[in-house]
């Protein structure tokens, strides 16, 4: 199908489509990549009345160092989350999980703020950013606002963005020392929407215990599921396989509450839930150790 | 709301001028617009990737994206790909000798999909092939002679 009529607008400036955006609120939504928007307004199961394309607003499309942290610009495509070097070295889970977002040819169009504005459960990124620790900025006509990940992702497709808001930076601190990290996933085929997914960083201190923990969870509930119970039964302790084990059952049978859709059940869900708990534990714990500079 | 803009595009190295109404896709402006039916629609939400076209030399869906933001911008076609019908592009002439086609629908996507992955990978082993095909759906082939063509595009681009 073709999507219904609407009113166009292509900002050259944040300035400008700040203007807009405080102009008409939420009668005007925002045009990232495209790669839901679109399928949506092709499908017409949404038909905005107006958009505001944010392609021609290059202030918003980079990767850059500052303090500790990483700063990427809201419009930065997903592709070059995949082969930046500064994010391979500082934040190595985001390197390793890109690839795992779509296909290569969604990733050229599709942006690192679109999706984490989209807020689909079943996405990588909102998980990412939970996982990261990541504070997003959110900017208004009169000013900007920072808003941790735990506090942006408040329900299916829901964010804590005023309608008057853009999202215009994601900010990411370096990856700590002697800190593992895992992202794993289990779809049909590569770039399908994943059954389950997890991603994991660990972090050991000198004497090899855990000294904190993060397992954040896709497709297993309204947003990503930060499993706090069981990263806080890791902390203080060797992970060994019998904690690793019950670390896994916590985690899929307690802490997460996915739905089920026509390929898989809750069930199987959790299952899954449980092995990757497992492996992306195991793997990070290894890096960890790898990582003791 | 009958808005339309003056929009400038190059197709195949050929600079095309239209007014065009924001909602039109890049698909349908190819197709209807400029008569590239080379181009082709499947799905229209970016699962099938038969509409796979380079935009500033990277493969997107071109029913993801409106004309209009392909203002200024360069886009290839499969009709851009061969110099004329006896003198194919490299990958079109491995898929003609491989029988890398049947019904043909998926086929200009899965080119266009191709031309930039063979660039950045040369030497693709076959997961890696598999993998950079999980993008575009092709309902007859089975994907194996698809595979073999790769390969053997891969083989002539040496």
């Amino acid at each position: 199908m073709k999507p219904a009529p609407f009113e166009y607008h292509s900002p050259t400036s944040l300035e400008q489509a700040l203007e807009i955006k405080a102009q008409y609120g939420d009668d005007a939504k925002l045009l990232a990549g495209g790669q839901s928007l679109v399928p949506a307004m092709n499908f017409r199961i949404v038909q905005p009345g107006m958009l505001i394309d944010l392609n021609r607003v290059n202030e918003l499309s980079y990767i850059h160092e500052e303090k500790n942290t990483l700063r990427i610009g809201a419009m930065t495509r997903e592709r070059h989350l995949e082969f930046d070097s500064s994010i391979a070295k500082r934040t190595p889970l985001l390197h390793e999980a890109a690839p795992f977002i779509a296909h290569p040819q969604i990733r050229n169009r599709g942006t690192i703020g679109g999706s984490i504005v989209n807020a689909d459960p079943a996405a990588e990124l909102p998980v990412l950013m939970l996982a990261l620790d990541a504070r997003l900025k959110a900017q208004n006509k009169s000013g900007e606002r920072w808003i941790k990940a735990e506090d942006f992702f408040v329900g299916m497709f829901t964010t804590a963005l005023e309608p008057d808001e853009i999202l215009v930076e994601i900010e990411l601190p370096f990856m700590r020392p002697r800190t593992g990290w895992s992202f794993m996933e289990i779809a049909p085929r590569a770039g399908d929407y994943a059954l389950m997914g997890v991603a994991a960083l660990v972090t050991l201190n000198e004497n090899g215990r855990c000294d904190s923990a993060k397992l954040v969870y896709l497709n297993a509930g309204d947003g990503p599921v930060d499993a706090k119970e069981t990263a806080k039964s890791l902390e203080g302790n060797l992970l060994g396989d019998a904690l690793i084990e019950s670390a896994a059952v916590t985690a899929g049978e307690k802490e997460i509450n996915p739905f089920g859709n026509v390929h898989t059940s809750p069930e199987f869900q959790r299952h899954l839930a449980k092995v990757l708990t497992k492996n992306a534990l195991k793997q990070s714990m290894r890096r960890a150790e790898e990582n003791k500079q | 709301m009958n808005q339309s803009f003056p929009t400038t595009i190059t197709v195949n190295e050929k600079e095309y001028k239209r007014e065009v109404e924001p909602r039109l896709l890049l698909s349908d402006f190819l197709r209807h617009e400029l008569g590239l039916t080379g181009t082709h629609v499947g799905c229209e939400h970016g699962v099938c990737g038969a509409c796979t076209i380079l935009f500033d030399g990277e493969s997107m869906r071109s029913c993801l994206i409106f004309a209009v933001q392909a203002d200024g911008h360069a886009i290839t076609t499969v009709e851009g790909l061969a110099k004329d019908k006896d003198d194919l592009h490299p990958i079109q002439q491995a898929f003609w000798e491989a029988h890398g086609l049947q019904c043909g629908y998926c086929t200009p996507g899965i080119l266009m999909t191709l031309i930039p992955f063979l660039k950045q990978n040369p030497n693709p082993t076959e997961d890696d092939i598999r993998h950079a095909l999980s993008g575009n759906l092709c309902r007859c082939t089975g994907y194996q002679h698809i595979v073999d063509a790769v390969k053997l595009a891969s083989e002539k681009m040496k």
